[in-house]
Parts: structure tokens; sequence; C-alpha cells
């Protein structure tokens, strides 16, 4: 690419753009978290930043995730935006009554006197054979909660737009970071051998200031016979799952889930008639629940079948059967056949 | 004068020397040691030295020397040496693909092999991922181990956790959590069952100092120190948590052993590369547990000489040589002398050990990929998968299994392989 404006950058590389940019524009910004600060983070994604920007505005932490939280939204109350690092999102619990109690509800209680504009960002889903604590997808757990807006993106261009637009929001929000997109897209399919986000439109990211606006969904690709709602590593893995079987498929991906871009879906759906959704947590009472039950509710008279969920088992993540748990091509290829034969 | 952040200062990084000079060492043999029945102020100051056994040359000096015999100085030679190899082969097989993932407990074999021999049969084992040398000195087979790290068809978590997260019911060590710190409010709660039944058994529960910032920590210091609970509760200063030093849990210019007097309860600073002082020392804080005058918390002075696992690279946050310049040495090599210097043991003796245990391991290993691994050979059942999440398998679980059934039947039949 010609633009000198822009680079070809991994998720990590453009997440770490992000946190470059931000904290170079704005003093009030600070990142913390385990290993964060001189190391640069177990997924380099914090490299380099503490070099720049000194101790006080990249701070390695005890091991205590809800000493991090609990913190965050001190020096948030305090004036600064912090963006604090959960290394893993399977070990964010110890700081859900700080989220939950906490940071979601401290503008609603205090009548709008207190706010705390924290970002936590935290990796989530499997995919990297981490058994059953490397590979949670708990966005369900925080889309659940009112007062937090809950985003993942599913690319390198919009990793780094969501994470500016995360760090300049007024409210909290919970940023999933995909590990398994960090290094290149995934496709669901373990045998092929690993790819990189070299030559991907997507990972052709600026690298300057801009931002991706929280609650727009994206249509990753253009389709008739039916929608597909997803997010994530899913998207990758529903594209190649709608290549393979030739149904021309139109794809969603929501970058957020709350705000929710009810408009887009709606409108997708309300052209194809036929609803398949797709992720990687569980699906029992999963975000796939609320999906379903908000295009029903919106898109009743135009479904021309039972809209369908594709997702995790309702189990722990097994580390020997990740492939069989994991929500690949083959399984979502499937659902999208019978959806698309179904006659009403 | 405006208040300025205050960051913890860490001695070494890649490129600068190594420097201890902040870890206060103690002579062997200085430190006094109190009756297990003292109170915990009478203790006090048993948290800030360093309880030592061994000296340079190998002699036991002082009031805290076990009186091992030389079958037993020798059994737990043998039991850390077999954990070092086990590990080293471990290490390698991860390297060649054969497992997924792998943690060694190099330099810290003691701290594991010396309590577990302190402790009784019975007495409940609530270990961190790094305490194998818990499990082989309780007698947990190689091979059982080695399964588990292959997830394979004999794997004792039923291919369900990452590697080195065993348990053993039968020899009562704790399912091991890859979330950290959760065992030892756990451990506090069954010591607890244990005085609540009038039975004379402690709980043990192990964790790094990093773990130690965790809320869990202080919750199980504060439950042990209000209900008296027979529990010894073990934090394993190795100086690193990943690429995170000490420090940044609190350890700088206070021990971790501090917090026990903090709270209420009796603390121990102990030099855990010296197989004699971790013996003597839990079994102080056993005898103290079964006797009633509660728990101990203990900070076992040592050094994480290998990486944190195999993801990670230590060289990129501590200089490579700080192992060699560690003030208190190698556990292993420290045993050894004391053995050589009783006449007990000599090179030769050694290097047979070694050779011997090596075949072992490798052994063990042969045994073990006969059941599988997650590349080669005969595999779990999938379906596996849906047992254990709840005592029977509910409806929607049932359903879901046979889903993956059928998904399973396609693809085999599409491509001839089983699994996707
Ligand atoms: C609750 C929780 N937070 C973070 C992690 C990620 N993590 C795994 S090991 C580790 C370092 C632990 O260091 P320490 O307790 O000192 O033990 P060591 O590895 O040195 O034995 C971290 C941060 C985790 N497993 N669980």
């Amino acid at each position: 690419m010609s633009d000198p404006a822009t680079k070809g950058m991994s998720m990590i590389q453009a997440l770490n753009s992000a946190l470059d940019v931000m904290l170079a524009r704005d003093s009030t910004v600070v990142a913390l978290g385990e290993d964060v600060g001189y190391f640069g983070g177990v997924f380099r994604v914090t490299e380099g930043l503490q070099r720049k920007y000194g101790t006080h505005r990249v701070l390695d932490t005890p091991i205590a995730e809800g000493g991090i939280i609990g913190a965050a939204i001190g020096m948030a109350v305090n004036g600064l935006r912090p963006v604090a690092e959960i290394q893993f999102a399977d070990y964010i619990y110890p700081a859900y009554d700080q989220i939950v109690s906490e940071l979601a509800r401290l503008r609603y209680r205090s009548g709008g006197a207190y706010t705390a504009p924290v970002t936590i960002r935290t990796p989530c889903g499997g995919g990297i054979r981490g058994g059953q604590t490397h590979s949670q997808s708990p966005e369900g757990v925080f889309a659940h909660v009112s007062g937090l807006q809950t985003v993942m993106p599913s690319n390198p261009y919009d990793a780094k737009g969501l994470l500016i637009a995360a760090i300049e929001s007024d409210d909290p929000v919970i940023f999933f970071e995909p590990k398994r997109l960090y290094n290149g897209p995934f496709d669901g399919d373990p045998q092929q051998p690993a790819t990189s986000w070299a030559d991907h439109p997507l990972a052709e990211v600026p690298e300057g200031y801009y931002s991706v606006p929280i609650g727009q969904a994206a249509i990753r690709k253009a389709g008739e016979a039916l929608t597909v709602v997803t997010y994530g590593t899913m998207v990758h893995v529903c594209l190649a799952a709608a290549a393979h079987t030739g149904i021309d498929a139109e794809i969603i991906d929501l970058r957020s889930m709350v705000p929710l871009d009810m408009d887009t879906i709606a409108t997708s759906v309300e052209k194809t008639g036929r609803c398949l959704i797709a992720h990687e947590a569980t699906r029992f009472a999963g975000f796939g629940a609320e999906l379903s039950a908000s295009i029903q509710e919106r898109c009743f008279w135009s479904l021309e079948a039972p809209i369908v969920r594709v997702a995790g088992w309702d189990t722990p993540y097994p580390h020997a059967f990740e492939w069989e748990y994991f929500p690949g091509k083959v399984r979502v290829a499937r659902a999208l056949q019978e959806l698309a034969q179904t006659v009403s | 004068m405006t208040p300025q952040l205050y960051v913890p200062t860490v001695p070494a990084r890649p490129g600068d020397t190594p420097d201890f000079s902040y870890v206060q060492v103690s002579a062997a043999g200085e430190i006094a040691r109190p009756s297990p029945a003292a109170t915990v102020a009478e203790t006090a100051s048993l948290a800030e030295t360093l309880i030592r056994v061994l000296d340079e040359s190998g002699q036991a000096c002082g009031p805290w020397n076990p009186g091992l015999d030389p079958d037993q100085l020798r059994k737990g030679l043998e039991l850390m040496l077999r954990t070092r190899i086990f590990d080293d082969s471990m290490q390698r097989r991860q390297r060649q693909g054969k497992i997924t993932f792998y943690m060694r407990s190099y330099g810290e074999e003691a701290v594991s092999v010396a309590a577990a021999m302190a402790l009784l049969a019975d007495d409940m084992l609530f270990p961190s991922y790094r305490n194998q040398g818990l499990f082989l000195t309780r007698g947990v087979s190689l091979v059982d181990l080695m399964c588990q790290l292959l997830s394979n068809t004999r794997d004792m978590c039923k291919g369900r956790q990452l590697p080195v997260m065993y348990h053993s019911g039968e020899r009562k060590i704790f399912s091991i959590s890859g979330n950290l710190a959760t065992q030892f409010p756990q451990a506090v709660g069954w010591a607890m069952a244990a005085a609540i039944k009038g039975e004379l058994n402690v709980a043990a529960a192990w964790m790094g100092e990093g773990s130690a910032a965790e809320a869990d920590f202080h919750h199980a210091l504060l439950f042990a120190k209000v209900y008296r609970a027979p529990v010894i509760l073990n934090v394993v200063n190795n100086q690193w948590a990943i690429s995170t030093f000490q420090g940044y849990a609190g350890g700088e210019q206070r021990s971790f052993a501090a917090r026990g007097p903090g709270v209420g309860v009796a603390g121990l600073r102990v030099d855990g590369n010296d197989f004699l002082a971790v013996y003597a020392a839990t079994a102080w804080a056993a005898e103290r547990a079964r006797a009633g005058h509660g728990a101990t918390l203990i900070e076992w002075v040592t050094y994480r000489a290998g990486a944190h696992s195999t993801s990670d690279d230590p060289t990129r946050y501590r200089p490579r040589e700080e192992f060699s310049q560690w003030p208190l040495g190698d556990p292993v090599d420290r045993l050894k002398r004391h053995l050589c210097a009783l006449g007990h043991w000599d090179e030769k003796a050694h290097q047979e050990l070694i050779h011997s245990l090596e075949e072992e391991v490798a052994g063990a290993w042969r045994d073990a990929i006969a059941y599988g691994s997650l590349s080669e050979g005969v595999r779990l059942d999938p379906h596996l998968m849906f047992t254990d999440v709840y005592k029977d398998i509910p409806p929607h679980l049932q359903a879901q299994s046979a889903a993956l059934a059928k998904e399973l039947r396609e693809i085999s039949a599409e491509t001839g392989v089983r699994s996707p």
C-alpha cells in the first residue's frame, strides 16, 4: 500500500497503536495490569509503552484483579482515564463485584455526580489449547449488566478504532480481544496452517488517531439468502462456512454487543427472512439468546424459518476436546444449509 | 514537596548485574526454635529472620535441625531429583509437540518434597501448579502424571484440564486450579471442617508470592486466625511472578511471613532451598496445628530457576545469570553436599541415581504414551465432555451430546477423519 498514513498491523500491533495514540494525545490516560509495564503484557499488547510513557502512565500491578479494577475506578473518579488489562477473561471474576456493583452503577447511583470512564481490556475465546481457564468467552455475563458497554472486535482496524472510542467514552467499556485473532484471522479449521494478518484488507490500519463508533455493526459480506449475526473469531468462521457452502449469506459483525445495533440486524433479517446467530460462548442464556429474542420481537413477520443458534456446548471449555467443542466451520456450515433449506 | 507515586524498584533487569542484596539472610543455626505451642507474639521475630539449618559446608546446624536419618535424607534427595528429571523431560516433550504446555518447579523442589515428607499421609494438600514434588512424594505414579499431561485415555482429568492441573483423591491432594489463590481459603475451610469433626488431620496450601496479592490470600489468613484453623499456609517466594518482581506483591522491605503476625497467625520466614529447614518448619507448623494452637503462614524464600512456563521467555525481563548468583543456592546440591559430608553419599552414587531416574522417567513415558496423546494413537471419547458437568447429564446436555455425535459422524463420512 502506498498510503503513508496506514500500515499493515496485526491485532496486537493495532491495539498497541491505539494505546500509544491515546497515551500521547491525552495525559489523563493510564494503562495498568499484570505484567503490562516492563514486559509489555503476556500477549505483548503494551510492549514498549512503559519505556515511552514512564512508570506513572503504564503500571505493573499486583496480581489482584479486584484491586486493579477498584483502583482503576478510583483513578477514574479522580480524573484519569485508566485502561486496565485483565490478563485472561477467565481471570476477571475476582473483579466482578467491582465491575458489576460499582463500575457499572456509579453514574446511576450518584445521580450523575460520579462517573468512572474505565476501559477493561481482556483476551477471550479459545482455539489456542488453553483449556478451561484460558479459553472462556464471558461477554454474556457483562452484556447482562446495565451500565456497561460490551465490545469485541474481529480485526485490527476495528480493534484500534474501537479501543480509542472505548478510552474516549465517558461510560465504562468491557473490551474483549479474541486472542485467537491476535496474530491472524482464523476460519475455524485447526488442520490448516495458521494465517497471518498480512494482506488482509482490515489489517491496513491508519497509524494515527481515528475511532470506530461503539454500537455500530458492520456488514462483512452482503447477501440475500439469510443473515448471520456474529462477532469476534466467529466472524471469520462464518465467512469461511458461507464460502464453503456457497450460500449467499449476509454476515453481520456486531463489534459491540451493548449498545446493540438492532437497525442493521433488523434491516438484514427483514430482507433475508432467515437468521443464524453464532458465538463461541456457551449457548444457554448466552448473548445469542438476547439476540434471538430481540430479532424475533422486531422481525417476527418477516421470518420464514425459526432463528438458529450455533454456540459452544454448555460445558466448561475442555482441553482435549477443543475442536469438538469449538463451533467450527463444519457446525456452522451444516446449520447454514439446514436454515437455507427450511421451508415455512 | 508534592507526593510522588512510588513504584517498586526491581534490582536487576536484562543486561544488569544480578543483585540480591535485598534478600535478608540469617546464618544457619542462628535462629531460635520456640515451642510449637508458643503465642503468636512469641514467634513474631521468626517472620523477619530466615530459618536455616544447612550451612555453606553442608553441616546441619542449630535448633531447627530435624535430625533425619540417612535413609530419609537419601529419600529426600531422590524425590527432588526425580521431580527435576521429570520436569526436564516433560519440558522437552512439550518442545517436541507431544504435550501442549508445561511448568517446571526447577530450583524449588525442596519446598514440596520436604513438606510432603514432614506431613502425615492423611493431611490434605492444596497445591498450586508448581508443586509436582507433592504428588511424587505422596507416591502418585509418573505414568499417572504423564497421562494427565497427555490428555490421553488414562488422564485422571478426563481430558478437561490443561497439563499440570493434577489432583489425587486417593493421596489427598486437591484439584489444581488455573485461577490463582483460590485454594487458600478452601484449605482453611477443610481445616475448619477437620476441627468441627474433631479429627487430627491438618490442611496445607501453597501459592506463589505473586498470588499473595489476591483477596483470597487475605480471606484465608483471616479465617485461619478467627477460627484458629489447623492449616499451614505456604507462600513460595520464588522472587518472580511471570515478569513481575516480588516487590509488586508487597515484598519490598517487608516479608510475606510478616503478614501472619499482622493478622494474628504465626509467621515463619524460611530458607526454601534448605531441605532440612523446610522439613523442620513444616513439622513445627503441623505440630502446632495438630495441638490446637492454630495456623502458620510460612514464606519459603527460593528462586524460580526456570521459565514461568513453556509459554514464557524470562530473558526478556531478568538477567540470564541470576540463578547462579542466588544466595541460597540449589536445593539438590545443598542436600547432596550434606549427605556427602556425613559420608552417606558420593558422586558415583549420585550419578548412578540420576541415570536410573532418567531410565525410570523414560520408561514411564513409554508406558504413558501407549495410552495415546492429543496428536497420535487412541483418544478419549469426546462425549466425556458432557459428563461431570453435573452428577447426571441434564436433558439439554444430552441433546448437545447427540448433536455432537451426528456432527462427528458427518465429518468422518466426508473426510475419513474422526474429528474436525
Ligand atoms: C486469578 C488469576 N489471575 C491471573 C492469572 C495469570 N497468571 C498465571 S500464573 C501468574 C503468576 C503467578 O505468580 P506466583 O503466584 O508468584 O507463582 P509462580 O508462578 O512464581 O510460582 C499469573 C499472573 C491467573 N492464573 N489467575
